[in-house]
């Protein structure tokens, strides 16, 4: 009987090992070689660990990335609980609402690549040529914020609706009668939110923001795709930073930096986490 | 009430512009998007859509891509209910941390695991198959889908284990005829994250891959380059890209509203 949950478990075990734990060893294990192709890899300890830390590309793309997650989070958190909150919440516009939100989440990293380089490209996209109007010179390949904004712009809009549905799915969830009670208290539209509804969606709102940023935190496709991490190093991220490295065959380094980097979504996304678990209602209600 | 649905519509608009505009560009010749800036195309042209259709790369690439996603949703659903199930109806050693480092693996970047998948499937002998594909792609879908489904298990009252096992039913003949039925939304919402993220990933997909498995998002990013960007024929490729994943939203649509209306995503 006590064998019981690792049984049910086994299936997860088994997978997880070969898609996560052992590759994971992996890195650790390059992380403390020094590796070059064609030769025997040398142990050399924290080396490489000390020369990620002291790297400025490297602290650079940290705080690029930090900066990064905090605005997608500050403007996609409460954008997509105003537009929940426009939706309708019962009847056929809700299948469609729905079926109209997903979309943009099931467009491949890729293919959001290619919507935008046709949309903000200098010479035929749609962007330059809207800005123009305004008399500026918007161009992604020469100008770093344009760059940076851009590809904050792409990830507000194809990750956006996943916030929506989440807190669609907080909205339907609180009772009608907790409005009612509101009404007869005759509770403004404001105090109603902020003390009926908010307080409902903040396990859901967690959940979001957790998802979200561990995610913007990988962003990766958009700046490849979109702007190649330039110019410059403007949308140098993480992940590309990383990639980078390991496609220059610097595997030692690439694993410490991975290590390090992954250290800090853990770290932030557990602090997170605690806060879930410790919310008046209960991660399991 | 008309302020809410204003600004809907509003929000949608802009949501679908910039995939408007791919959608047009893949119905323009090269000559049109290049020269000259129209909202809507002078002359419908399928002649990009004709060139995907001819090639054998691409269709073959279309396949794969539909091939491990859905191995992938199979392969983490059947891993994900009972763990799921487990972690939502028992207490046992160390039940939250295991919850939380499965709960990490859905924070690893992708391009952290790159090289060491690429190495570890060249040992398996499975390289440039499939099954790789999927089986890399659990790495974020089953953590996920173990956390969506727990929350849907949690749900539903222990007492109707109970009562089930009171009335003499064994647990497979349980889990069958009672409980997956009770979940069912919850399945659906988690097959739906599943199809999502494996459709759409890149990085790994990229790197355990060659030409056997090669899915289309690597082929579309190798359409990019060459001879000059074909814009038309990448917009239509593109647009192609995304109607499987319409059809899937459109199919679990039901299940997702009821998924939503349970509170639990």
């Amino acid at each position: 009987m006590r064998q019981r949950p690792w049984l049910f478990l086994l299936p997860t075990l088994v997978l997880m090992s070969i898609s996560a734990f052992i590759p994971l060893m992996a890195v650790i294990n390059y992380s403390l070689h020094t590796i070059f192709a064609g030769s025997t890899p040398e142990f050399v300890g924290l080396q490489n660990y000390a020369d990620v830390m002291g790297d400025a590309q490297f602290r650079g793309a940290l705080l690029r990335q930090l900066t990064f997650s905090l605005l997608a989070l500050l403007i996609e958190i409460p954008l997509g609980v105003g537009i929940a909150l426009c939706m309708p919440r019962k009847g056929g516009a809700v299948g469609l609402s729905l079926v109209l939100l997903g979309i943009p989440l099931l467009i491949p990293y890729n293919v959001v690549g290619i919507v935008w380089r046709l949309f903000t490209q200098s010479d035929i996209g749609v962007i330059p040529r809207f800005l123009a109007v305004f008399g500026y010179d918007y161009n992604v390949s020469l100008d770093a914020t344009d760059a940076f904004m851009t590809i904050l712009l792409v990830d507000v809009w194809h990750w956006t609706p996943l916030v929506v549905l989440l807190a669609y799915a907080g909205l339907q969830a609180i009772p009608q009668t907790f409005y009612q009670a509101a009404e007869v208290d005759g509770a403004s539209a404001w105090k109603t939110f902020r003390y009926v509804t908010l307080p409902k969606l903040r396990s859901v709102l967690t959940l979001g923001l957790l998802i979200r940023f561990m995610d913007s935190f990988k962003v990766y496709s958009e700046p490849l795709l979109l702007t190649g991490g330039g110019p410059g190093n403007a949308t140098t991220f993480m992940s590309l930073f990383v990639a980078r490295k390991a496609e220059a065959y610097e595997l030692g380094y690439a694993g410490a930096s991975s290590i390090i980097y992954l250290y800090v979504v853990i770290v932030m996304s557990y602090i997170l986490f605690q806060f879930i678990n410790r919310s008046p209602e209960e991660r399991r209600a | 009430m008309k302020k809410r649905s204003i600004t809907l519509t509003a929000y949608f608009l802009l949501l679908f512009v910039p995939i408007y505009w791919m959608v047009i560009t893949s119905l323009k010749t090269d000559v049109e998007i290049l020269q000259s800036f129209t909202l809507f195309p002078r002359k419908i042209t399928f002649e990009n859509y004709r060139e995907i259709f001819t090639s054998e790369v691409w269709r073959s690439s279309f396949i794969n891509s539909i091939t491990y996603v859905l191995l992938n949703v199979v392969m983490t659903l059947m891993a994900a209910i009972p763990a799921a199930y487990a972690f939502s109806r028992w207490k046992f050693r160390g039940d939250h941390h295991l919850f939380f480092w499965l709960l990490t693996n859905r924070m690893a970047p992708a391009a952290v695991f790159m090289v060491p998948f690429t190495e570890l499937y060249y040992m398996l002998n499975i390289y440039d198959t499939h099954f790789a594909v999927a089986l890399a792609h659990c790495l974020f879908n089953l953590p996920l889908t173990i956390w969506i489904l727990e929350g849907f298990m949690s749900g539903i009252p222990k007492e109707i284990d109970e009562t089930a096992f009171v009335d003499g039913y064994r647990f497979p003949l349980f889990f069958r005829s009672i409980f997956l039925p009770l979940i069912a939304p919850g399945i659906g919402v988690g097959a739906f994250f599943c199809f999502t993220f494996s459709w759409v990933e890149l990085i790994l997909a990229k790197a355990i891959t060659l030409t056997e498995a090669k899915p289309v998002v690597v082929t579309l990013t190798v359409g990019i380059g060459a001879e000059g960007v074909k814009w038309g024929l990448l917009a239509s490729a593109g647009v192609l890209t995304i109607i499987p994943g319409i059809l899937v939203v459109y199919f679990v649509r039901n299940y997702m509203a009821k998924g939503f209306a349970l509170g639990r995503v």
